[in-house]
């Protein structure tokens, strides 16, 4: 039977990446010298399993190299072995190697195995030994002659209670050559007291076969120690004696020996063989698999599959309901009736579309389960003592978003361990515990889930920053800035704090990039900071990518969608407040600040439009931090909107981040605020220029 | 139909002897760990249980010793999947009643092959 194996590849890299996520979560967890029996099962069946897949899988590197791990952890699961820290790091090295493995064979490529080799090297020289990995499963091979063998088989009473069964053990030493069976019931008791669940029967076989004796004796290697075995080789030269009596085949076995020591060798090198071979095929089928290796997959509890089932039942009901009304006559109580249906359905459907996004929502300690090794790796680095506390682990987010935040909070954290932590003398110099403590929090607010990073560090450095932001222009030096308006610089591009460049935090990505990255997730990041007292970086992130809360807006006779989030807040413009700057553009003193106008009829193209400024409505919206004013004819409703990619469907536009479709069937275009600032003409919020302009602006009025 | 219960904690083996078992015409019934499998042949008859050593919850090796405590799992076949390393846990295993095992790795071939001694 053929059985394509590779249809199993992708679930047996996802439970081996996981199996090695939860491998490292332990190892973090270990506390060499007084270990957790429980977690060193753990890892071991982590480890055991990877092995177990990959060698049935045919990732032979990946079997190898887990072998090594696996032998230590036995060692040490046994009590062998004692557990040390050097243990711990060379495991942790592994989880790495392994991961690197894993995924250079997800994507079809051999993978890279210096690393490997030397980690495993590493592992040789403690267990003490160098191991021979060679498996030496026995394939039965043909040899070239035929013998005959003498078997007695004489099954110890009990032999029924281990579930094995002389019949077929009888018709598989038929399949191997010719059979020729006697059956002794000497040893049947009367009547009286024979027990019906035991066996008393024995047998002798003679057996002409061209297999090695191994293939008998593995017939009955199952039942070794529940019944008296016994396999001699007659040869040729006794074939004639075969059915004498027992003297002879008392004398055979010295003979048989000999042969079968010479015998041996032969097979064995022949029986790893097959092996080799399976494997080479394996590797073969694998290309075929091409492009789905990108296609992930997600695990769902079954009680969120079941609570749809349920719901889409409840949909169905209404669905027949109302169909049901339909094939009636119109009167006043079928309008009731449908009424009642339709709201049935509202709330059918909105109980639906939840549960559907809850599917790919998943607990956020899927992506801080990496800082524990994070921290420590780094701290180990830096020579500062840590803690790290992780709260609301089991707060649900989006996989995408998920996906798409880590890095961020990654580089949050290691600048935090950096620059916001001190040296543990610096910190009991300044009466601080020696050890620093890094929180991550996450908790949902609103349609929001909020992360963030606090550290109990010396806070940032407002004075620091302050003469870094007029070295680079940022800022000039007469500007008055409170402390959190210079804290922000931090988020401004081309702004690094680090005198020179650590191999921590300073990989070349500021800030800046940290503050975009998660705008693109519709998101946004602040930082709240006392001197000698801390930090927090809290983040900001919609639930989920795939829908919006939306304000739907008018621009002549077209319906534009602003992402709520961004909406600072609407209002009808004081014309007495609008100056001009430059050509065309219009400003609006709001309070202490001063709002460019965008016309949007303008941006967009469209004619008909409302034009005098005070008819009109103006939507403040903010954007990397600055804000501007978009000019709409009108404010319709505040809806959820579900975004329908323009790139998958059509192409990207810019100053638009998607398209969704109204409740009349409409399209409308969501705007994405930062491209259409740009779009705009107006330089890059956040620039130098703006701000001069702005201070200009400032100056004339 | 004959019926077998297959046990592993590792989703892509289970998948694996399942898929294989299926195509080979028997009925399967899947477990991840040693106290699933026990908590399901309490309540169905099984022709054979295939079941992995070292699974979290119940380990194999308990497994067996629960199962051949059941009259209706007296005789039963039941077989270990064991790796090489494991020759100690083979002995371990046989005391607590198991039939025999199937070495890892293994191909479905070699399953089946070794399936043959104890049911047809």
């Amino acid at each position: 039977m053929s059985i394509d194996l590779s249809q199993f590849f992708e679930v047996f890299f996802e439970e081996s990446l996981e199996g090695l996520d939860a491998m490292e979560a332990e190892l973090l967890n270990l506390d060499p010298g007084n270990e957790d029996m429980e977690t060193i099962n753990t890892i071991f069946r982590a480890a055991h399993s990877i092995k177990g897949g990959s060698g049935t899988f045919g990732f032979t590197s990946v079997s190898d190299f887990t072998h090594v791990l696996e032998t230590l952890l036995d060692q040490i699961r046994d009590g062998q072995r004692a557990l040390t820290a050097e243990h711990v790091n060379l495991l942790l090295k592994s989880v790495d190697c392994l991961r690197g493995m894993l995924a250079a064979l997800q994507s079809e490529q051999e993978p890279d195995l210096t690393e490997a080799d030397e980690i495993r090297k590493r592992f040789e020289v403690i267990l003490g030994f160098s191991e021979d990995t060679n498996s030496c499963n026995s394939d039965i091979e043909e040899t070239k002659s035929e013998n005959t063998y003498q078997i007695d088989f004489k099954p110890h009473p009990h032999l029924f209670k281990t579930g094995n069964e002389p019949l077929y053990m009888i018709s598989e030493l038929a399949e191997l050559g010719e059979l020729e069976t006697q059956a002794f019931y000497d040893a049947l008791p009367d009547i009286d007291s024979l027990h019906s669940e035991e066996c008393f029967l024995a047998w002798r076989f003679f057996l002409t076969t061209t297999k090695p004796e191994s293939a008998i004796s593995e017939i009955f290697e199952w039942v070794e120690d529940d019944a008296d075995i016994d396999i001699v080789l007659c040869g040729g030269l006794f074939e004639s004696d075969l059915s004498d009596d027992e003297n002879n085949t008392h004398q055979t076995p010295v003979l048989a020996t000999n042969e079968i020591q010479a015998e041996r060798p032969v097979s064995e090198t022949q029986a790893s063989a097959p092996i080799t071979i399976n494997t080479s095929a394996v590797k073969k089928a694998e290309p075929k698999k091409s492009s789905d290796s990108s296609v992930t997959s997600i695990r769902v509890g079954i009680d969120k599959v079941d609570s749809l089932i349920n719901m889409v039942g409840e949909l169905v009901i209404t669905q027949a309901m109302l169909s049901q009304i339909g094939e009636q006559e119109i009167t006043e109580s079928t309008i009731t009736a449908l009424q009642e249906g339709l709201a049935q359905l509202a709330h059918n459907t909105r109980d639906l579309q939840e549960n559907v996004m809850r599917i790919r929502m998943l607990p956020i300690s899927f992506v801080f389960s990496r800082f524990p090794r994070l921290v420590r790796d780094t701290s180990q680095k830096l020579n500062k003592q840590v803690e790290l506390k992780l709260l609301g682990e089991q707060t649900e987010l989006d996989k995408t978003v998920m996906e798409k935040i880590s890095d961020p909070m990654v580089h949050l954290v290691r600048n935090s361990l950096d620059h916001g932590l001190e040296t543990p003398e610096q910190r009991v110099a300044s009466g601080k515990d020696p050890v620093g403590t890094v929180t991550l929090n996450a908790f949902h607010q609103g349609g929001n889930i909020v992360i963030e990073i606090m550290d109990d560090g010396q806070g940032l450095n407002t004075e620091k920053i302050r003469d870094k932001a007029i070295a680079n222009g940022l800022i000039q030096d007469t500007d008055e800035l409170s402390s959190d308006e210079i804290n922000e610089l931090i988020f401004m591009p081309g702004f690094s704090t680090a005198d020179e460049v650590s191999d921590i935090s300073g990989r070349g990505v500021g800030m800046d990039v940290v503050r975009r990255n998660i705008q693109a997730l519709n998101g946004s990041v602040e930082v709240a900071s006392a001197p000698g007292v801390g930090s927090t970086f809290t983040i900001r992130l919609p639930l989920t990518l795939a829908i919006l809360d939306g304000q739907l807006v008018k621009v002549a006779q077209h319906t534009y969608i602003i992402p709520l989030i961004s909406i600072v807040e609407s209002l009808q413009i004081d014309i007495s407040k609008v100056s001009r700057v430059g050509k065309d553009l219009d400003v609006l003193r709001l309070r202490d600040e001063y709002i460019p106008i965008l016309r949007l009829y303008d941006i967009f193209n469209h004619g008909g439009a409302i034009e005098e400024l005070d008819k009109t409505l103006l939507v403040v919206v903010e954007s990397d931090n600055h804000k501007v004013g978009l000019l709409v004819d009108d404010l319709l409703a505040q809806q959820q909107v579900v975004i329908k990619s323009l790139e998958a469907n059509y192409q990207k536009v810019d100053g638009i981040s998607g398209a969704t479709i109204l409740g009349d069937g409409r399209v409308s275009l969501i705007i994405d605020i930062s491209g259409l600032i740009k779009l705009s003409g107006l330089k890059r919020p956040g620039s130098q220029d703006l701000i001069v302009e702005q201070n200009a602006v400032g100056g004339a009025a | 139909m004959k019926k077998i219960l297959a046990v592993d904690d590792s989703a892509s083996m289970r998948q694996m002897v399942g898929f294989t078992l299926k195509k080979a015409g028997f009925e399967v019934v899947e477990a991840k760990d040693g106290s699933e499998a026990l908590g399901i042949a309490k309540q169905q008859s099984f022709d054979a249980v295939i079941s992995d050593v070292n699974m979290p919850v119940m380990d194999g090796i308990t497994l067996i010793k629960e199962l051949r405590t059941l009259p209706s799992y007296k005789f039963t076949p039941l077989l270990m999947l064991t790796t090489e390393s494991g020759l100690d846990k083979k002995t371990e295993g046989k005391a607590a009643g198991a039939t025999g095992w199937i070495v890892k790795p293994f191909n479905p071939d070699q399953l089946l092959a070794v399936l043959k001694k104890v049911i047809r």
